[in-house]
């Protein structure tokens, strides 16, 4: 995946560029707005890592003018602003995701690979399935093998999320803002909670499970460990 | 503040004094007038009624009795104003054109009014007379008088005008008084308009100057003054709470980001590996911290106004019920939440949730095994309450204020995760909401009560944000 990343701290430019080449990302930078809009107007991105303050052109406007030219790559905020409104204002520029900083790096590729899937989406899906387990979004029913399993509308729906993002790592975060719309700090595991509940639902008495814990960043379901 | 009922608007106040002020003017001036016109018109009757006895008198002393009755003979012709007649001792008329003494009691010398018919026509009318009364040497008696019904019609027809002016003057009060008071509510309206739009987090508002130098000019400069004052204030603490959250959030992100390559570079099952993530795990509890900080500092100094919207507190309540419900299972607490109709208020559906989230939290943590759990919300005359009521250790009295406090913990909890802030987060919600905030003691547990007063309920003047349609739901 090529990836744009427009950051003017270096120190955390060179950490994000190093950190997605790890995983084997393509990476171009630019330390200001305006490098950064001229780069993203004439190369082709999957994404590109937007820092919200910028020297010579602010996060907001070079995201705006991309925009205005009829650029669609998908956008990531980095944000050091207090947070309250400013989320809002980033979504309302045209970004697609916001991150505040500091975040872990795991939640950063885990929602640059949310946001690059979401960039090529299959064609209008009415079936989801990994391995065994199938959920129809039309009569909203899931089964695993042929035991059908009975599941709360809210843990459908968590059940949706994991499974549009099978293979990748989703973490608590993107579930409690995706699945539940909430963008705060819940203080304590809760999204643990639904997990294991959930987990309890698709993956209890079949032999291989499907719902996974990712250590030091969140969960996966795929079909096979 | 809501407008006030009508009868103590300024308006009303203005009118009712322009109506009192009026009365009594008018009042005053009509009996003043009435008064006034009686007296001289009385005072030119007496004088000339004077001059005629002084007359008299005079051709009484010179020509006696016969030449007297001849003069007054001559002076009575009937039909005019003047008056005559003169008696014996025993009031038996002698000469003059009265037909007999009208007067049953007087005083020589003073004047007296007295009723006489007068032949009009075939018939004849009682009319009013004013007039005087000479002993004349001898004991005959003079009766000098003057009609004064023409006078008295003057008075009368006067005093009939008096209700009908009254009338004119109580209507010109109100009109007068309306027109003022108009002009004077307009000047107050904007200002309240104003007011109402700043409180609801425009700060860039400002009351219109109308350039004519009055009081009300003076007053809106003032107050345009204060509100560049306060709007700098809180551009300036926006710039120092961003520039905080910059300034550290950026050496934290590097860390952060070192911690995360170290980790990367790391095999798990190295004995440095487990060190590192701790150290990540520790960074994570210290970001989260300052995140809680800076949000507390956000909500006081009142920046997220600027994000409040409609919200029902019905969804927010049924959305932090559903993610904490399964953490109360869990712990084998039971959660319920009572049945409730809409509850909308104007405020920040984010930080509401957030320090619901934070309460509920909080009630789980402290309430053991087997105890329970109610969220409700609650219609109370003073506005609608957010509570939240556990069967858990409670706070005792004593700890009770303290508790709210920043990073205060109590030695019971001294052991369960947390930062300390979540119920400071939630006092400065509320008051960014100018909510209160009450913890009171549910014997046992805890009873945290979050009051929206009415007036965060229903802000009617804020068309940007409520439409005209939508408020009659939350209008009580």
């Amino acid at each position: 995946m090529r990836i744009l990343v427009v950051e003017d701290d270096l120190e955390a430019q060179r950490y994000l560029v190093n950190g997605l080449k790890e995983a084997g990302h393509v990476v171009d930078d630019a330390e200001d707005g305006e490098i950064g809009l001229s780069l993203s107007l004439s190369r082709p991105y999957d994404v590109a890592i937007v820092d919200r303050m910028l020297p010579k052109m602010d996060g907001l406007k070079l995201v705006e003018e991309l925009r205005q030219h009829g650029n669609v790559t998908p956008v990531l905020f980095l944000s050091a602003l207090s947070e309250v409104d400013d989320r809002v204002k980033g979504l309302k520029a045209g970004g697609d995701d916001y991150l505040t900083k500091p975040y872990a790096f795991a939640e950063l590729l885990a929602r640059l690979d949310a946001l690059m899937r979401r960039r090529h989406p299959a064609a209008v899906k009415t079936r989801l399935q990994v391995g065994d387990l199938e959920l129809d979004l039309l009569t909203r029913a899931a089964k695993r093998g042929e035991v059908s399993i009975d599941l709360q509308p809210r843990e459908f729906r968590l059940l949706e999320y994991l499974m549009r993002h099978a293979g990748q790592v989703v973490t608590r975060t993107m579930l409690l803002e995706s699945v539940w719309e909430y963008h705060f700090d819940p203080q304590t595991n809760v999204i643990d909670v639904h997990i294991s509940r959930l987990r309890a639902k698709i993956d209890k008495g079949f032999e291989a499970p499907l719902l996974h814990t990712v250590r030091g960043a969140g969960y996966m379901i795929r079909a096979r460990a | 503040m809501r407008a006030p009922s009508f009868f103590r608007t300024i308006a009303f106040r203005i009118v009712f004094i322009y109506i009192a002020i009026f009365a009594v003017s008018a009042a005053g001036l009509v009996a003043f007038t009435y008064w006034n016109t009686k007296r001289e018109l009385d005072a030119q009757t007496d004088q000339t009624i004077d001059s005629e006895i002084v007359g008299l008198s005079e051709r009484y002393q010179q020509l006696g009795l016969g030449g007297l009755a001849n003069v007054i003979m001559g002076r009575s012709v009937r039909g005019t104003a003047g008056l005559y007649l003169l008696t014996d001792l025993l009031h038996r008329p002698i000469a003059g054109n009265l037909d007999g003494w009208p007067l049953l009691m007087y005083e020589p010398g003073n004047f007296v009014e007295f009723n006489y018919e007068r032949r009009v026509g075939n018939g004849s009318a009682l009319r009013r007379a004013r007039g005087r009364v000479l002993t004349l040497t001898g004991g005959f008696q003079l009766l000098v008088a003057r009609d004064i019904h023409e006078r008295h019609e003057t008075v009368r027809l006067f005093s009939t005008t008096i209700p009908w002016s009254l009338l004119l003057m109580l209507f010109l009060g109100v009109v007068g008084g309306t027109v003022m008071s108009r002009n004077l509510v307009a000047r107050l309206d904007s200002i309240n308009d104003t007011s109402r739009e700043i409180m609801a987090g425009d700060l860039s508002r400002r009351v219109p100057v109308r350039n004519t130098g009055d009081e009300f000019d003076i007053l809106a400069t003032n107050l345009n003054r204060m509100l560049d004052r306060i709007e700098r204030l809180m551009r300036g603490m926006r710039e120092v709470t961003d520039s905080v959250a910059h300034d550290l959030r950026s050496p934290l992100n590097r860390l952060r980001n070192r911690i995360d390559a170290a980790l990367r570079r790391l095999s798990p099952e190295s004995a440095e590996y487990a060190e590192i993530e701790s150290a990540a795990v520790e960074i994570d509890q210290l970001i989260a911290t300052f995140n809680a900080l800076l949000l507390i500092a956000e909500a006081e100094a009142g920046m997220a106004r600027e994000a409040m919207a409609r919200v029902d507190l019905r969804d927010v309540v049924e959305g932090i019920a559903e993610l904490y419900g399964a953490l109360a299972e869990e712990k084998g607490v039971g959660f319920e939440v009572a049945p409730s109709g809409e509850a909308m208020i104007l405020g920040n559906k984010r930080l509401i949730a957030q320090a619901l989230a934070n309460l509920v939290d909080n009630a789980i943590k402290y309430t053991p095994e087997g105890g329970n759990i109610r969220v409700s919300i609650e219609s109370r005359p003073t506005g609608v309450a957010l509570v939240v009521a556990d069967t858990g250790i409670g706070i005792p009295d004593a700890d009770r204020a303290r508790v709210l406090d920043r990073f205060v913990r109590l030695e019971a909890s001294r052991h369960s995760p947390g930062t300390g802030l979540g119920l400071s987060l939630v006092v400065a919600v509320a008051k960014l909401h100018d909510a209160k905030l009450d913890l009171a003691d549910n014997a046992p547990g805890l009873r945290a009560t979050l009051l929206f007063p009415h007036e965060t309920a229903i802000r009617p003047a804020l068309r940007q944000i409520t439409t005209p349609a939508a408020v009659p739901a939350a209008a009580k």
